[in-house]
């Protein structure tokens, strides 16, 4: 279950996605493409250009107007040559020529084209799931952990690609652990924990100790990377069968109070981001 | 244009030197062992060859006709000569037809193969067929039906269905001719392709009702797995649906486990086709094995057996081939 989603992606924005791992990051993109099995169940709204996305609009737009970057390679059909799969999702214009470039910038050589996904190095494979995204002419583009794995200049390419994208007029949504090189290119953050959305800050937030950060949990995950305290927040996200009935994060947060326990917190605005906390200031 | 490496050409080299070695131990096995099995079995090969005559040979008659076979020599020995007869072609002489055991079996496959590939391609094609429709339908009453009707054929002896079948079409309805492969008392010269084709039906249809419950079955559980695939989810997220989906993601990814599970079921059509000939009174292998059995024909028996043994072979072989030429997996997995 997906609760609590409150994001909007808007035109011209990239937005990252941060979060624990298993904290439902990739369950949040199938979401909003409405591919999750029929046994899930989605609460919260999630906008499209500041409309509401219903199930048959979901399924208009998919592939269309958004696409994902899928976050493995066994995404890739392990029958099909890789060129036809970028080809297949061209949806308007030169097919051949579109993926022919898409390999040109990625630089993946023209003879990966014929190559089935079992050929692929890991980094190859990465570059054909971005491939795909990019040639389809989405209006919102969906980057689930799209970099691990890729060496440097590769990863600056993408992102830069991403920057291009957005600025453009479209709407970038990407999914990641690396905070550090999502800063580089977000404009907002979006902060998950065990399955909703704690905080959304703009990138420029994340500074110093976190002090312009909103939620507890922002604030240690920021504080916990190598490169600033490196102090890991005690305890671990709970089991998503074996949610706290109040803020989900209390039984691990510092400022935690009894009132904390009472409910889940609502989502309300804050110094020009949002936030899932009743102490927050 | 697929680039394939010669590394292929080598390793499919030593596939097939492997099963050369393979079916030339198995033959050697089986020809011992079912040697030894009918040497040691109550069939009395003399009566055989006398059959209804038995009253006005004498004891000396059985003697010179058992020494004329050579049926005095030891066990062994009798084995090596038949061996060795063997290797050189000679599948020795039919007792009950009276002609050479390997113009018989020809002759026979013919008329088997005709049926056993009529039932094969329609069990493939309705298997096939029945096994995506329930998997796209999965747990509606559609695929309830086809998953029920699978498993109540996996346990229908092909006899029986047989029987059904004849008695419905065939006596009832009149539609189908009872039996044989052709009219009774027409020349084989007048015997029309449509003809053929009308004695042809009734079997065939019997073998591939049952025939289709393997194929069924595996392919709806490979197309459920395909479906839940991530591959799937990402071909959903690209905005494929619905037929083109199934064209382009289902139809390859299971495709050729449907394929190569066909050729290895040789071995079930094979023994299907012994019982529905026998109630078809189709002269084609089948019939011949349980009269070479029934009336103890040696000779054709141990024929049959090494005949039925290669084709089965053949079939697994055929299998395991597509997978190893047709998969990219296996095909250029070697480039890299
Ligand atoms: N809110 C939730 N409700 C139910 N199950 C959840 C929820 N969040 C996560 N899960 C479970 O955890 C698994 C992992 O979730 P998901 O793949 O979305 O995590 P992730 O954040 O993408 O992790 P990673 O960073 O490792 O990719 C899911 O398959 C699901 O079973
Ligand atoms: S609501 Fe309470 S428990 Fe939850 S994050 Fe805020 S202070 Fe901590
Ligand atoms: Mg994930």
């Amino acid at each position: 279950m997906i609760s609590s989603l409150n994001i909007s992606v808007e035109a011209g924005e990239i937005l990252a996605v941060v979060g624990a791992s298993g904290s439902g990051k990739s369950l949040l993109a199938h979401a909003i493409l409405g591919i999750l099995p029929s046994n899930a169940k989605v609460s919260g709204t999630i906008k499209f250009n500041g409309e509401i996305l219903t199930s048959a609009r979901q399924e208009a737009l998919r592939g269309r107007e958004i696409a994902l970057v899928p976050q493995s390679v066994n995404y890739l059909d392990p029958l099909m040559r890789v060129g036809k799969q970028v080809r297949t999702s061209v949806k308007k214009g030169n097919e051949a020529k579109a993926q022919r470039e898409v390999f040109e910038r990625y630089r993946l050589k023209s003879d990966v084209d014929k190559m089935y996904p079992f050929q692929l190095s890991g980094g190859m494979a990465r570059r054909t799931l971005l491939s795909t995204a990019m040639v389809s002419g989405a209006r919102v583009i969906i980057a689930d952990e799209p970099t691990p794995g890729l060496d440097p200049a590769v990863i600056n390419e993408a992102l830069n690609h991403f920057r291009d994208v957005a600025d453009n007029g479209n709407a970038v949504m990407l999914i990641t652990h690396d905070i550090e090189s999502a800063l580089k290119i977000a404009d907002k953050i979006a902060v998950l924990y065990a399955g909703s959305t704690v905080e959304v800050a703009p990138a420029n937030n994340f500074t110093g100790n976190g002090e312009k950060l909103r939620h507890p949990y922002s604030k240690g995950l920021w504080r916990a990377l190598p490169q600033n305290e490196f102090i890991p927040i005690p305890g671990s996200q709970p089991h998503p069968s074996t949610l706290p009935s109040g803020c989900l994060f209390e039984p691990r947060c510092v400022k935690a109070t009894l009132e904390c326990t009472k409910a889940q917190p609502v989502m309300r605005e804050l110094r020009n981001g949002i936030v899932r906390c009743i102490h927050a200031t | 244009m697929t680039k394939v490496d010669k590394n292929f050409y080598i390793k499919l080299g030593k596939f097939f030197l492997l099963k050369s070695f393979r079916i030339a131990t198995l033959l050697f096995a089986i020809c011992i062992i079912s040697f030894l099995l009918i040497k040691n079995s109550p069939i009395d090969p003399i009566q055989a060859y006398i059959g209804a005559d038995m009253l006005t040979v004498g004891p000396e008659q059985r003697e010179r006709i058992a020494e004329y076979w050579g049926l005095n020599l030891p066990v062994m020995v009798q084995f090596w000569n038949w061996l060795s007869a063997l290797l050189t072609g000679d599948l020795g002489t039919s007792m009950i037809y009276r002609s050479p055991v390997s113009e018989i079996i020809s002759e026979r496959f013919i008329h088997s193969l005709v049926l056993m590939i009529a039932a094969w391609l329609l069990s493939g094609i309705f298997g096939f067929a029945m096994g995506v429709i329930a998997a796209m339908k999965k747990d509606t009453w559609i695929d309830k039906i086809i998953v029920w009707y699978c498993y109540t054929l996996a346990s229908t002896p092909t006899f029986w269905v047989g029987l059904l079948m004849l008695i419905i079409f065939a006596v009832w309805l009149g539609w189908f001719p009872i039996g044989l492969s052709v009219p009774v008392g027409s020349l084989a010269e007048d015997v029309s392709i449509a003809d053929r084709l009308r004695h042809l039906i009734l079997p065939a249809v019997t073998l591939s009702i049952v025939g289709v419950a393997n194929v069924a079955l595996h392919t709806r559980q490979k197309m459920i797995d395909v479906l839940a695939s991530d591959y799937v989810l990402f071909a959903k997220a690209r905005g494929e649906r619905g037929f083109v989906l199934f064209w382009r993601h289902g139809l390859r990814n299971i495709a050729l486990p449907a394929v190569t599970l066909q050729f290895a079921a040789f071995s079930e059509l094979f023994g299907g086709a012994v019982l529905a000939e026998q109630v078809f009174s189709y002269p084609g292998l089948g019939q011949a094995t349980v009269e070479a059995g029934l009336r103890g024909d040696v000779p054709l028996l141990l024929g049959l057996v090494i005949f039925s043994t290669i084709f089965i072979f053949a079939g697994n072989l055929i299998a395991d081939l597509i997978y190893y030429v047709v998969d990219p997996r296996t095909r250029e997995g070697w480039r890299i």
